[in-house]
């Protein structure tokens, strides 16, 4: 089952050296695994751009989809046997920020 | 044999079956399917209407849960080889039951006692899975009550007061997020172990307290609540090995069985009765020997916790003869330990009270006071308040606390004794 992990941080949180380093060592760790799919992180929602429908048109603004404290701020995809061995990798990414995850599995069609 | 049992009694015959049996052959079959809850269900669903026609008529095989079992796997197949199933489930065929005993009509009856051994006890997985953090709180409760009690869903929706609907598709979204989310049918690892056991006893503890405190709306339907949470809680404490770790187990199984010694006793005519003014001969003795012994072997483990100490403080309840030979001093010793470990609201109440009984009115109104602003809103601290004011003789500032109780409080019994209380002080 593909799980994707995704991360949710405030975007006032400062990535020190020390937290970067963790990040680092979580990629390679992620990237060792049999069941790595990818992961990246993204830009800040000010760089973020947002298509809806409004009457019936497609509308174009700036800005993330919505306004709220935390904020989409990268995600990994990983194939796990079971919930319980992605919420290992879960709690591990909370671990370095203190970041929510939103683990979400995959459909398969 | 050859004698047809009248519906009535297959019917009750069957529902015995379930309450003791469900959940081991729930477990075992959705063991054997690999995890598919659905499947497994609908087949065992299938085999209990099964058998309310074949026991009618060949009277209750010797051994209920092997033929349920036996009967539901073929059902199971059955729905796999009429298709509509999902790819991953139909690998399952080829492992299961071989064609020609499932071409067999007879192959149930010719099924010996020791059938039974050959179904592995899988339901500690179950309780665990049921119990997963991943679901809610209520989700986990309900799941817990169909799959392990065997209860069904209209039961379930009249002892928490939901449409029975609304129950249904509690159930239904479980069981869909146990499959897309992929929650394991396993036992945890070590290292999850005393967080996931947590979960499981809350999850028991919730049914028991449903049934014990709301048994004044429905009583046979919080009754059923209270012994499935005692059934579950054994059938838990047998699962697990006897070491530190299920100290607790043992402790909340012993909490149960202290409380539901007073079950009976502690309603009359509709109305809630005290500890206090209660028939201490209609208590449960068995229970409480039951509860008193298992309490004493998980404290020799020495990892005491918040469902030992309030066993202890039930046990202690249990053990005066009349309500004046009570030792209040230790029940107010074990209420500081317990609100050290879980700063619970309740148990602040519940230890001012104790120390109103043990060092007088004053000093139990003392603590309650340094508690006053976080409960506001929470009716037994009104409840407590008013009724120590009553034993210190301040009559209006008792009706008061009394009235302000009256509007917080949730359950008809509780309403009907507070506002009893408030009559004698008018």
């Amino acid at each position: 089952m593909k799980y994707m992990f995704l991360i949710y941080g405030s975007p006032d949180n400062v990535q020190t050296p020390e937290v970067m380093q963790q990040w680092f060592a979580f990629d390679a760790e992620a990237r060792a695994y049999a069941g790595y799919n990818g992961g990246e992180a993204l830009h800040p929602v000010q760089a973020a751009t947002t298509v809806r429908t409004s009457a019936g048109q497609a509308i174009v603004t700036d800005g993330p989809f919505a306004e709220t404290k935390e904020v989409l701020g990268g995600y990994y995809l990983m194939d796990c046997p079971d919930l319980d061995e992605a919420l290992v990798w879960a709690r591990k990414l909370n671990a370095i920020d203190g970041s929510t995850l939103e683990v979400r599995p995959i459909v398969v069609f | 044999m050859g004698v047809m049992l009248p519906m009535t009694d297959a019917r009750a015959a069957i529902e015995a079956v379930f309450q003791q049996e469900h959940g081991r052959v729930l477990a075992g079959l959705i063991a054997h399917f690999t995890g598919d809850f659905d499947l497994a269900e609908d087949a065992l669903q299938d085999a209990c209407v099964q058998a309310l026609s074949a026991w009618r008529k060949d009277g209750v095989p010797s051994n209920p849960a092997a033929w349920l079992t036996t009967t539901a796997k073929r059902r199971a197949i059955d729905r796999l080889r009429k298709g509509g199933v999902h790819a991953s489930t139909t690998v399952i065929l080829d492992e299961a039951l071989p064609a020609p005993e499932y071409d067999e009509p007879d192959a149930v009856d010719m099924m010996d006692d020791d059938a039974d051994q050959a179904i592995p006890d899988e339901r500690l997985k179950l309780i665990f899975t049921c119990c997963h953090p991943a679901l809610t709180l209520e989700a986990q409760v309900a799941l817990t009550l169909r799959t392990l009690g065997g209860l069904s869903t209209d039961a379930i929706a009249r002892a928490f007061l939901v449409p029975v609907p609304t129950m249904a598709q509690r159930l239904a979204r479980a069981r869909n997020k146990i499959r897309d989310a992929r929650i394991p049918y396993t036992v945890p690892p070590a290292s999850q172990w005393v967080e996931r056991l947590t979960g499981v006893l809350t999850v028991i503890y919730l049914i028991f307290n449903e049934g014990y405190s709301g048994r004044g709306d429905d009583a046979p339907a919080h009754d059923a609540l209270c012994d499935e949470a005692i059934r579950l809680c054994r059938a838990l404490v047998a699962l697990l090995p006897n070491d530190v770790d299920s100290a607790e187990a043992r402790g909340l199984l012993a909490l149960l069985l202290l409380n539901d010694s007073r079950r009976t006793a502690r309603v009359a005519a509709g109305r809630l009765v005290l500890l206090e003014h209660q028939d201490r001969s209609r208590w449960n003795q068995a229970q409480i020997d039951e509860g008193t012994t298992l309490l004493h072997e998980a404290l020799s483990r020495e990892a005491v916790g918040m469902y030992q100490l309030q066993a202890a403080i039930s046990a202690l309840h249990a053990e005066a003869s009349k309500a004046a030979d009570t030792d209040w001093a230790q029940i107010a010793a074990l209420y500081g330990a317990l609100a050290a470990m879980t700063g619970s609201p309740v148990v602040q109440v519940n230890r001012a009270v104790a120390v109103a009984m043990a060092h007088g009115a004053a000093a139990g109104l003392g603590l309650l006071l340094e508690l006053d602003d976080a409960m506001a809103d929470y009716f037994p601290y009104h409840a407590a308040r008013a009724d120590l004011l009553r034993r210190a003789g301040e009559r209006e500032a008792a009706a008061d606390a009394y009235a302000r109780a009256v509007t917080l409080c949730q359950t008809a019994l509780e309403r009907a004794y507070l506002l009893s209380r408030l009559r004698e002080l008018e």
